[in-house]
Order: structure tokens, then sequence, then C-alpha cells
């Protein structure tokens, strides 16, 4: 009977961790999970909280996870770290906002006379390499 | 010395420009090692989902969720990514054309688009191109974080989940090597069936799900496409900085060509108003 297992912390940004231990603890929706070697396969979302993860030398780890999902496999313990807290109301007033600006992205005159300025400067920048073009022929 | 001035202004405002450009070749040369180190760290997340998906699929739900069923398409949306910033050669542009080019497929046969925008390239284009824009995120700056897009995802989602748009894309460029990005579009939704690389699960598996299989699964998924979105930002942003390398390097190898040529143009009008002076003074001399 294995003793320890393979425990992967990561969030969409980076890895956090990754290596043997012994047990790991964190907060499961449903409530404070212990979870040890041969445990049987789950998949859970956890609560914000810390994990917990001891490793084969008797060190103890702490992760703060902003929520996320917990999977035990036979061989592989994971835990899905989210990168921020989430909720449906946040989400939803960030989805609002990309919405918003888009709308506005679309009514908003002043992009149309950036694109005007760009092609002044364009235009002046054909006329400056025509100038030096004519100054080389002439040389 | 007709010109000979002249000629030398020009010289100096070349020279700036080709210092311009150098310096913006080193910063983005460094910036793309900071990008592309990001790109890697975000690759353990989006394998170990990917498994997850995958160990999912294999599970025996009886349940489907919306996300993995294919519908007769109707309406498609697209999450396109670019920079904030120009100067980085075609990056955008090949983009841009290439989403252009499949809008025209689709438009012909009938289907509409909905398009989320990711960098402020793509919202100037296409409101020009007449698209309809549902959503914008842009200004990200050099660390794009998951947060800053969940709201363009949200909005592409939940017209998912009603059934405004039937199918879900991601138009990024992708990272080949640092002289060559191509334009990619993967399909987001529906998740295509994940298969699990031959690892060791047995044929009938099931996990226990906390809270129930179904809120689980939704949540898993959901996470699932946010990764493979944050993972073409991250891509894209390696990309963007590649190519301005690439483009300011070529800008400063033109302004080099530019001043010698100058300098000859110069160093000819010289010569030759030295040679008049001379011939004047020796016409001169003779005459008297």
């Amino acid at each position: 009977m294995a003793t320890s297992m393979q425990v992967e912390v990561v969030s969409a940004e980076r890895e956090i961790f990754s290596g043997e231990a012994t047990m790991l603890v964190a907060t499961g929706i449903a409530g404070d999970l212990g979870i040890m070697p041969n445990h049987t396969p789950l998949l859970t979302q956890l609560k914000p909280g810390d994990v917990r993860v001891f490793t084969e030398s008797g060190e103890e780890q702490v992760i703060y996870v902003s929520g996320g999902i917990l999977e035990v496999t036979p061989k592989v313990v994971t835990v899905l770290s989210d990168t921020a807290l989430r909720a449906e109301d946040l989400d939803e007033a960030a989805a609002l906002e990309t919405q918003k600006r888009a709308q506005q992205a679309l009514a908003d005159k002043k992009a149309d006379i950036e694109w005007a300025k760009a092609r002044v400067e364009l235009a002046q920048a054909a006329a400056q390499l025509a100038a030096i073009r004519k100054l080389k022929s002439r040389g | 010395m007709s010109g000979a001035k002249e000629i030398r202004g020009k010289i100096k405002s070349v020279q700036n420009t080709q210092k311009i450009t150098k310096a913006m070749e080193m910063v983005a040369a460094s910036k793309m090692r900071k990008a592309k180190d990001r790109m890697l760290a975000a690759r353990p997340y989006a394998e170990k989902i990917r498994s997850v998906v995958a160990h999912m699929a294999r599970a025996n739900l009886e349940y489907r969720h919306p996300f993995t069923v294919e519908r007769d398409v109707k309406r498609v949306g697209y999450i396109v990514v670019t920079s904030d910033r120009g100067l980085c050669g075609g990056l955008n542009t090949n983009l841009l054309r290439a989403l252009v080019r499949d809008a025209a497929d689709w438009d012909s046969k009938g289907t509409e688009i909905d398009i989320a925008t990711i960098g402020s390239k793509a919202v100037g284009f296409l409101r020009r191109y007449g698209a309809n824009v549902v959503s914008d995120v842009s200004h990200l700056g050099d660390h794009p974080n998951m947060v800053d897009l969940l709201g363009a995802i949200k909005v592409m989602l939940d017209a998912y989940m009603v059934g405004k748009i039937d199918r879900l894309y991601l138009a990024s460029n992708e990272f080949v090597n640092t002289m060559t990005q191509a334009p990619v579009f993967k399909q987001v939704l529906p998740i295509e069936r994940v298969e699990a690389d031959a690892d060791i699960l047995p044929t009938h598996w099931d996990y226990l799900y906390e809270p129930e299989s179904k809120v689980v699964l939704d949540t898993v998924l959901k996470r699932y496409v946010e990764s493979q979105i944050y993972q073409g930002v991250v891509e894209n942003f390696a990309c963007e900085q590649s190519a301005r390398m690439v483009a300011m390097k070529a800008a400063t190898d033109n302004a080099g060509g530019l001043i010698d040529d100058l300098e000859m143009v110069y160093n000819k009008a010289r010569q030759s108003a030295i040679t008049q002076e001379i011939s004047e003074i020796v016409g001169g001399a003779a005459a008297v």
C-alpha cells in the first residue's frame, strides 16, 4: 500500500506545487476534506481557503486558493486553483462592462478622428520618403 | 553646396528614428522572453484541466452538458485576440484578414457572426468592417490576468448557453517560433471530444462528485474553456513581442541602408561643390 501520492497544485497562470505528499487537506464545498493515498476517485469544488500539503519529510505546505477544483485519481491528486475570487454576480458585472465597452467603441466618433490622424501621418511619411528618393536621384 | 545642409538634416532625422527602432527592438526582445515564460507557466494548468475533462469523458455520466453537444449552426461566435499596440509587423493584419475570409465564408452559408474582441486593434478594425462586436476588453498591459478576460468569456458562454450562438471559435496567433507566428482558429465550443492519454484508468470508472455531478461538470468545463482562452491571450502576447522585435530589426536595418545612401549623396554633393569652386578659381586666374 502506497504511503505517498503525487500532488499537483496549479493555477491558470502558474504551477504552484508539485511533488510527493502523504496527506492533503482542503476546504471542499461540502466541508473540509483530508485526502490520503489510495483515496477513492473524487471530483469536488473547493471553497476559498487553505490547501495544506504534508510532504514526505513531514513538512507542511500551506497554499491559499480562492476556490477551484480538486481531482483525486488513483495516481495523482490535482488542485486546479482559481486565480481570483469567483462569484456569479462578479462575473456578470465584468461581462456587462465588456459589452458596454464594445458599444462605446462602436459608437465612438473619436476613433474616427484617430483614424484620420493616422492617415495624415502616413501621407506625411510617404511625402518624406518621396523627397528622399528625389534627393537621391539628383545626387 | 546645394542641398548639403538639407541632406545632413535628413541623415540626422533618420539616425534618430534608427535609435528609436533599435531601442524598441531590444525592449521587445526582453518582453518576449518574459512572455514566453508566462506562456510556459500557463501550460501545466491547461494540461491538468484537459486531463480532468478527458477523465470525465471516460466516466459514465448520463448527463450531457450543453458544451459538449453539437448543434445546427445558425450563428457563430468568435473571440478575437489582437495586440493593443501597433508596430508589430503584419501580426494583427494577418489575423484579421484570415478572420474576414472566415466571416465571408459563414456569410455565404447564411450564418451570422458575433465577435468578442480582446485587444484594441481588433475593435477598431471590426468597427470599420461593420462586424457585430458584442464585447470588448483591451489594454491588458504586459501581464494579462485571467480576471480581466472573464467578462469577455462570460458574454460568449452565456450567449452559447441560451442558444444565441451555436459555435465558438478562438482567433489568435500561434507562436511557432521567434520568426514565425501564424493566425489560428480554434473551436472552443462545443468542446471537441478530449481523449485521455493512455493512462491507467480502469474502464469502469467514475468519480464521487461533490456537490453533484452537474454542478461540478459545469464548473470544470467553464474553467477548461477559460484556460484555453487565457492560453490564447498569453501566446498572442508572446507573438506580439516577437513580431515587434522582428519588425523593428528590419526597420533598424532599413534605416542603416537609408543613412548609407544619404551619406553617399551628401559626399557627392560636397565633392561637386569643391570641384566647382576650384574650376571657378582656375577660370578666374586664367582670365587675369
